[in-house]
């Protein structure tokens, strides 16, 4: 029977890819090992390796076609003695079946783009972004690297260093095209060495460079948490204002997808525990751009976390020269009077598909991104809280010592009069994150959580 | 464990390359003089004050080690960077700092260089090019290698003088530091104080190699074991890898063979070592003995080095006074320089 090849996940996050080219012909013997097509992601061309001996019987996606989802099938082989007539028999794909096992890279270290799925609806018009402006159309990975460029051509202290930054063009290739334009100078591939870079970063910004350093995943950072706590903010309370340092710690924080536990958590509670540490933590693309460029101007060390799976997510970013968020402010992205639920990064996933849920059911939410998670923007927060009476939190970490819990403590202190129901927290499950699919998915919030706690807090 | 017997009865001076370190100038000497008698009173004094209970918390004293960092002072040129660990007070009076504003951040009070929030372990002098005081063992290296990291951003002949010690050179972050500074030929001297203890433990008991100038040897990195009780070899050797920084060359580590003769900290006995080594190498090699000795012999006037040694007690007396009178920060202060 004709063996079917199926479009393959090339990352653990990737959905759908395009098929850039055929390097092999109907009717061409192929043997195991072989390249057949070239597959692309928004971030790298890869090979596909037939892992199947026989003929190309048929190409079922022809090449320079756009985003084919993964486990599509794109072509038949046929086996010894088999003709095209034999084609007819080939089954149809099996939803679970591993596509192409050997093309898939080093799972832990590469991505793709991932359909832009999450709901990016926006009710309330950004505060930032003048009336009339023109948007373009943007990946946050676009939009990221396009701050650090637009930083560094404005300010010449400003560079970048981490693993793979620069030939490599970024693991995530967020910092992609930026060694073309800046140089080996600015642009910095270091070794495999975190707590060492870290501290060499902290130690060229106390002399006043401005560097942005990037952690593969943040996960990687708690090798060299020392240099960022110890040194990076503490210096400038110890040395009585005299010596602090401007820097950006970025990188992909929280659950990536089927990666595991030391690859899968979320550290906002962590750093946002610490004074002298700015921590920003966007969702939305337009975010992304205007508050890396805001870190990076800031003269105290920030912790900026982005989040894996949004990568590959497109958004509406602003047509400006010069467009810089304030660190700080949250943003109230959905109007609403019966609840507020309050979140930040891929939090604000669950958070607007539940409010698009409540909404089926008469249940208005205000949707509030946080933004920032220190400082936090309590009055954003207190203001909707003083307004609905009632308050969800969502964050993809634990709950134990988390951001929510730091939000429920400000709305009691604050708005404790105000409030007709205990304020509700989703959050991670209190485990490490589990590998297999369906515990992943048991493990991390999820809009039905957010849409239950809403309307357990509405008594409905 | 095989007892501590043989870095402990070894001398600072056995390791060291042969032959005399070359002679100073008298201006050197006198200078050499002043300043390391400057650390030595000034660390005196804040032992007293210790004992007073005017300083708190910890407070390292490096009375013993002085040749180190007036020597290694006397190699650098303006700009050039200097930063360390915790026991810091002698690095910053060698660098220029102020001693009543390096005395007031061990009392705590308002005129300290980090406005008393500091204290020993951390202070500060964007002036002087002091880049700390830092309490985390080994974390300067890394720091220190991005000073260096950032002359070589800016190309601006600078070095970056690195300071740790024997314990310190067991850290991780520093050999990650090591292969960065030789991958990208950083102008960093690494500057290895081993005093022989690493708190309580002796070199021996902690360090499968011995020899710290060979601690770089996997990363192309060269070494040099220096007497760190003669202030001219430090001075010679602290100019030799400076040279080689300011070539372009990348790092050079510099193993300091020095001694403490004070406990690690105010509250450390010493029962790790006899009375007796310690006597030994006060009275064989104590950097300040050796030059005033150089001193008398070319004929300076017992009345000239008292001169000295008045103008360097009045220095620190003062600097007690002030320490003592000058007011605890403003409560106002516990919540500025979070941010900036």
């Amino acid at each position: 029977m004709p063996i079917q090849v199926l479009m393959p996940a090339l990352s653990p996050t990737m959905e759908k890819g395009n098929l850039a080219k055929w390097l092999k012909k109907e009717g061409e013997t192929i043997k195991s090992g072989d390249v057949i097509a070239e597959i692309e992601t928004d971030k790298a061309t890869m090979e596909v390796e037939a892992t199947d001996e026989g003929t190309l019987g048929k190409i079922l996606i022809p090449e320079g076609t756009a985003d084919v989802a993964v486990n599509t099938p794109i072509a038949t082989i046929l086996a010894d003695g088999e003709s095209a007539a034999d084609l007819a028999k080939a089954p149809a794909p099996a939803k679970q079946e591993k596509a192409a096992e050997s093309a898939a890279p080093a799972a832990a270290k590469a991505e793709a783009p991932k359909a832009a799925s999450a709901p990016q609806a926006v009710a309330e018009p950004d505060p930032e972004v003048p009336a009339g402006t023109e948007m373009i159309t943007q990946t946050i990975r676009e939009a990221l690297r396009d701050a650090m460029a637009e930083e560094m051509r404005r300010d010449p202290d400003v560079f970048v260093m981490g693993e793979e930054v620069a030939e490599y063009q970024g693991a995530y290739k967020v910092t992609q095209g930026l060694l073309q334009e800046f140089g080996a100078r600015r642009v910095i591939d270091t070794p495999i060495t975190e707590h060492g870079f870290a501290g060499v970063g902290v130690g060229a910004a106390m002399t006043g460079l401005k560097p942005v350093v990037e952690f593969m995943t943040f996960n990687f950072a708690m090798q060299a948490i020392d240099q960022i706590i110890n040194s990076a903010a503490k210096t400038l309370y110890m040395s009585g204002g005299q010596m602090g340092c401007s820097i950006v710690f970025r990188g992909p924080n929280g659950a990536a997808a089927r990666v595991a536990a030391q690859h899968s958590q979320d550290y906002s509670a962590w750093y946002s525990n610490v004074p002298g540490l700015k921590v920003v933590a966007p969702f939305s693309a337009a975010d992304y751009k205007g508050l890396l460029k805001a870190a990076i101007r800031d003269p105290n060390p920030v912790i900026f976390l982005e989040n894996e799976v949004l990568y590959g997510h497109t958004g509406e970013v602003p047509k400006l020269d010069d467009f810089v968020i304030p660190i700080g402010k949250a943003r109230i992205v959905r109007s609403g009077s019966h609840v507020s639920i309050i979140s930040w990064s891929n939090g604000m996933t669950y958070a607007l598909k539940a409010a698009d849920e409540l909404a089926k059911d008469g249940i208005e939410a205000e949707v509030i991104d946080l933004r920032t998670l220190r400082p936090m923007d309590t009055e954003t927060i207190i203001n909707s809280v003083k307004k609905t009476g009632r308050a969800v939190t969502v964050e993809e970490g634990w709950a134990q010592s988390g951001v929510g819990a730091e939000i429920a403590a400000r709305i009691m202190e604050n708005a404790f009069d105000y409030l007709d129901a205990p304020v509700a927290r989703v959050a991670g499950k209190d485990v490490p994150m589990p590998y297999a699919a369906n515990l992943e998915k048991l493990a991390l919030p999820s809009a039905a959580e957010v849409v239950e706690a809403a309307k357990a807090v509405c008594y409905r | 464990m095989a007892a501590p017997k043989k870095a402990a009865a070894s001398s600072p001076q056995d390791k060291t390359d042969g032959g005399s370190p070359p002679e100073f100038t008298r201006e050197q000497e006198l200078k050499a003089l002043r300043d390391m008698l400057l650390i030595r009173r000034f660390e005196e004094k804040a032992g007293q004050l210790y004992g007073m209970g005017a300083i708190g918390g910890f407070c390292h004293l490096y009375i013993g080690q002085e040749a180190v960092v007036v020597g290694m002072q006397m190699a650098l040129k303006e700009g050039d960077q200097v930063i360390t660990g915790y026991r810091d007070h002698g690095h910053m009076l060698a660098t220029g700092m102020d001693a009543n504003g390096v005395m007031a951040e061990l009392t705590g009070r308002r005129g300290g260089y980090s406005k008393g929030k500091g204290g020993s372990m951390h202070m500060f002098s964007k002036e002087k090019h002091f880049y700390g005081g830092h309490g985390i063992v080994g974390a300067q290296v890394s720091l220190g290698t991005g000073l260096a990291f950032a002359n070589n951003y800016r190309s601006n002949g600078n070095v970056s003088v690195t300071y740790f010690g024997d314990g310190a050179a067991n850290q991780g972050q520093v050999y990650e530091s090591f292969n960065m500074a030789e991958l990208w030929k950083l102008p960093v001297i690494f500057v290895i104080e081993n005093n022989r203890y690493a708190m309580g433990t002796a070199v021996s008991r902690a360090s499968a190699q011995q020899d710290f100038s060979k601690r770089g040897v996997s990363f192309n990195i060269p070494g040099k074991q220096v007497d760190g009780m003669d202030v001219r070899a430090v001075k010679a050797a602290g100019e030799e890898a400076a040279a080689w920084c300011r070539a372009g060359k990348g790092p050079f580590i510099l193993e300091m063979q020095t001694y403490r003769y004070r406990g690690h900290s105010m509250s450390d006995p010493a029962k790790y070592r006899t009375r007796e080594e310690v006597e030994k190498v006060r009275h064989d090699q104590d950097p300040i003995e050796q030059v005033r000795n150089r001193l008398l012999a070319s004929k300076v006037s017992e009345a000239d080095l008292k001169a000295i040694d008045a103008e360097v007690r009045d220095i620190v007396n003062a600097s007690a006074d002030f320490a003592q009178h000058d007011p605890e920060p403003d409560a106002s202060e516990l919540w500025t320089d979070v941010y900036r």
